[in-house]
């Protein structure tokens, strides 16, 4: 009966909602056959909408247009909004700024610029971020836009630029080269150096001073672990430092620390990545480090970020910080320990070098934005002596990444009062750069790391927990 | 005015049916909507269909490639995806981690939320109060509810060192332990919704008859005996809906151990979803974490389509004892 009406009619219903299925999965799986669609290409090799731009640059060439851009809540994007009102007097280009938390504003620029839709023109990122977002061509190359005298303008300055922060922006997307080149995939915006914060008070009643070798630190934190609560400190602890399950653990204190005493991640042999975290070098440190936190750190450090390890040190909970500098200068305005801070470079290497790993927030522009010639207009107002001068002194845009800024007299004389800032930053900023081998699978290999320091910590063999995760690793990072 | 009797109607003509065209005959397009109505009507499920559908297929076709951030070009890798996760490390660990917490949960969340329903069943203002207030945690998401959790948990500042120290237990280092990690999470999962067990249990006692207690009644049965051989083979039912829900979002469960330990320390409390989030998003590597999420969800279908029948058995069974 049913072939009977099927001749009569044609196609049957049954018939119809399963070539529906079908179409909608030859549908599906079109963009793919094609081997397309799946969201963006390689880094552009043509030319920059950069070489479009002619004539004399004129800051109001694009007045009335909006530049929409994804940024973090940071006290950087605070500052960039107490000043836009000037921004946008002088150009006529209004923005529009989306923040979100820290905690997920990664998730969200990886999903905006997977897309390719280009809803956002320019965004935040950190240096690590160019080695996963630059290989699939997110991100637009700057070096065109500084380059073209009718593009930017005259006072843009970029030899002003600390050097090595300028170098974190350049990569070939070639694993295991090294950062620089023509290509400059960011612009350092803010960044942070890793040192040593302590509570000076609790220093000098203890007759303390820091500590200059690794082995002092140890012993340092042991001792204030031990004495600090019986000299009316409370229940302080030693030492905090990151250790959640996170890549941010590994890049503040303890990769700092790692290089200092000479070590690094990986070698490259033969154009492959070979794990270097399992060596026995490493593997000493990584149980020192591991047994100086079971020892003077935090109980429950398994989920300290950034947050949870200096709001220990402003709550006077933590006598010292091994992170980054500025997430313990803002402690010292507005907490219990505000103002008992000061800081140290921390442990030198067995040299005596202060090598020193960075986080450097940076702004980009989307390689998708259908705007970019405004874009362009903000990135180089915001990077600009201007505007980082006012948030550097005005606002909380600390540390600058100019060194017109950070050698500004306005600028030391508000840092002053944090006992060894300005000193700590001078004695490191030479050696301050990025310390990891650049390589496109960044974040699986030291969010890996950080699960395995964290096996450490709780009383697994350092030895087999750090062959286990290099041997893994491995084929992961060469892929 | 005139009056037609039945037996006038019955001997009467029939009515002419109306013309339906110009020459008596029923127009063309008359037929073709009465052919095209039975599509037009499948329509809107066709549709939905496709909605639903169209996001699967393309998931499920990612799996085939080597697509990633490092990689925006991809190519065909056949089943390399599945082969790759299926014989390393981190996926069996994380299948262990998420079926041993799935059934941790379900079971602590059903033996609780039966208990507490007994307890309101019970009745009174307290039980009215509580039967209100038991649905608040339902209301929280449950991310948020991870890291409010989260800070009563950590030592340094959380409300439950104080809390144990208080009664006597020293030692406290919140989720630092794998295991105290895993039964942490499994604490708040069971915090958010043993209300939700609760509340279909405590319908599904209402809803049972009076008849078999008054007769268990009237022949001397104890408690436990009536417990155990009528109230909970006949409420088994209902909870066992409420145990479908509970294992199969289990099974799925991101939110509340991401929040709390972020799938730590170590990889100990890592699920699939978890790992499908790190490859995906973290790593960027989206054909390997959509094939972590297509294994789940074969693994989810698989066993809600065997609960699911056992379901069927289980009420067919009551109904036929009930008959």
């Amino acid at each position: 009966m049913n072939s009977e009406r099927s001749a009569r009619h044609g196609i049957g219903r049954r018939e119809l909602l399963r070539l529906a299925g079908l179409g909608t999965a030859l549908s599906a799986a079109a963009p793919l056959l094609s081997a397309c669609g799946f969201g963006g290409g390689p880094a552009d090799e043509g030319g920059s909408a950069a070489d479009d731009v002619t004539g004399a640059f004129d800051w109001k060439k694009h007045d009335g247009k909006t530049v929409k851009l994804l940024m973090n809540k940071h006290p950087y994007t605070d500052a960039l909004k107490a000043h836009q009102a000037e921004f946008t007097a002088k150009t006529g280009i209004t923005l529009q700024i989306d923040e979100f938390p820290e905690s997920n504003y990664f998730d969200k620029v990886t999903l905006e610029l997977q897309s390719g839709q280009g809803g956002y023109d320019a965004f935040m990122l950190g240096a690590y971020m160019v080695w996963q977002y630059g290989p699939p061509g997110y991100l637009e190359d700057l070096n065109p836009w500084i380059r073209n005298a009718s593009a930017t303008h005259a006072e843009f300055d970029p030899a002003d630029f600390y050097p090595n922060l300028l170098t974190a922006g350049q990569w070939d997307f070639t694993n295991g080269n090294p950062l620089g080149g023509d290509r400059q995939w960011m612009l350092p915006w803010g960044f942070e150096s890793n040192v040593v914060a302590y509570r000076k008070d609790v220093f000098d009643k203890l007759g303390l001073v820091p500590a200059e070798d690794f082995d002092g630190l140890i012993e340092l934190a042991k001792t204030i672990d031990s004495k600090a609560s019986s000299n009316g400190f409370g229940d302080m602890y030693g030492i905090a430092v990151r250790g959640s399950k996170e890549w941010a653990t590994i890049h503040p204190g303890f990769m700092t620390m790692y290089t200092r005493l000479g070590l690094k991640d990986f070698a490259v042999e033969n154009g492959r990545l070979k794990p270097l975290m399992n060596s026995p070098e490493a593997i000493a440190f990584t149980d020192k480090w591991a047994g100086m936190v079971r020892d003077s750190g935090p109980a429950g450090w398994t989920s300290y970020t950034w947050y949870q390890a200096s709001s220990d040190l402003g709550a006077g909970k933590a006598g010292m910080l091994f992170d980054a500098d500025i997430a313990s200068y803002f402690q010292n305005e507005n907490t219990a320990a505000a103002g008992k801070l000061a800081w140290h470079p921390g442990p030198k290497g067995p040299d005596g070098n202060l090598n020193t790993n960075l986080w450097i927030w940076s702004l980009a522009m989307n390689s998708a934005s259908k705007n970019k010639e405004a874009a362009w207009w903000f990135l180089q107002w915001a990077e600009s002596k201007e505007h980082l001068q006012y948030a550097a002194t005005q606002g909380q845009h600390i540390d600058a990444v100019r060194q017109s800024v950070a050698t500004s007299a306005e600028y030391k004389d508000r840092l002053a009062p944090n006992t060894g800032f300005l000193e700590t930053f001078e004695q490191v900023i030479d050696s301050t750069k990025i310390q990891f081998t650049p390589q496109k699978n960044f974040f699986d290999a030291t969010t890996s790391w950080a699960a395995a320091l964290q096996d450490v910590y709780g009383g697994a063999d350092a030895k087999a927990t750090l062959d286990e995760l290099a041997t893994s690793l491995e084929p992961r990072v060469n892929d | 005015m005139s009056v037609t009797t039945p037996s006038e109607v019955d001997r009467a003509e029939p009515p002419a049916r109306p013309p339906s065209g110009p020459e008596g005959r029923r127009p063309t397009v008359s037929r073709r909507r009465r052919r095209l109505r039975p599509y037009i009507l499948a329509v809107p499920a066709v549709l939905l269909c496709v909605g639903i559908l169209y996001p699967f297929f393309v998931g499920v076709s990612y799996t085939v490639f080597n697509f990633s951030a490092a990689n925006p070009n991809p190519a065909f890798v056949g089943l390399r995806n599945f082969a790759e996760i299926t014989t390393s490390a981190p996926f069996w660990n994380s299948v262990r981690v998420t079926g041993s917490f799935a059934l941790t949960a379900t079971a602590v969340e059903t033996v609780l939320g039966v208990g507490v329903a007994l307890l309101l069943y019970r009745g009174g203002i307290l039980g009215r109060i509580l039967e209100r207030a038991l649905i608040v945690p339902l209301m929280v998401a449950p991310i948020l509810a991870a890291i409010m959790w989260k800070l009563l948990l950590l030592p340094e500042v959380g409300w439950v060192r104080p809390i144990l120290e208080g009664l006597g237990v020293t030692g406290y280092t919140g989720t630092d332990s794998p295991l105290w990690a895993f039964l942490w999470s499994v604490v708040v999962d069971a915090w958010i919704y043993t209300p939700f067990v609760a509340i279909i249990a405590l319908a599904g006692l209402r809803s049972l008859p009076a008849s078999p207690f008054e007769a268990a009644a009237v022949d001397g049965a104890g408690w436990w005996f009536t417990f155990r051989r009528l109230t909970l083979p006949m409420l088994w039912p209902y909870v066992f809906v409420a145990v479908i829900f509970r294992l199969m979002d289990s099974l799925k469960m991101f939110d509340i151990i991401f929040g709390l330990t972020t799938g730590g320390p170590g990889d100990s409390t890592t699920t699939l979803q978890i790992n499908a989030y790190l490859e995906s998003i973290s790593y960027a590597r989206y054909s390997r974490g959509i094939t972590y999420m297509v294994v789940l969800w074969a693994a989810v279908y698989l066993i809600s389509m065997i609960l699911v029948g056992y379901l069927r058995r289980l009420q067919n069974r009551t109904a036929g004892e009930a008959a």
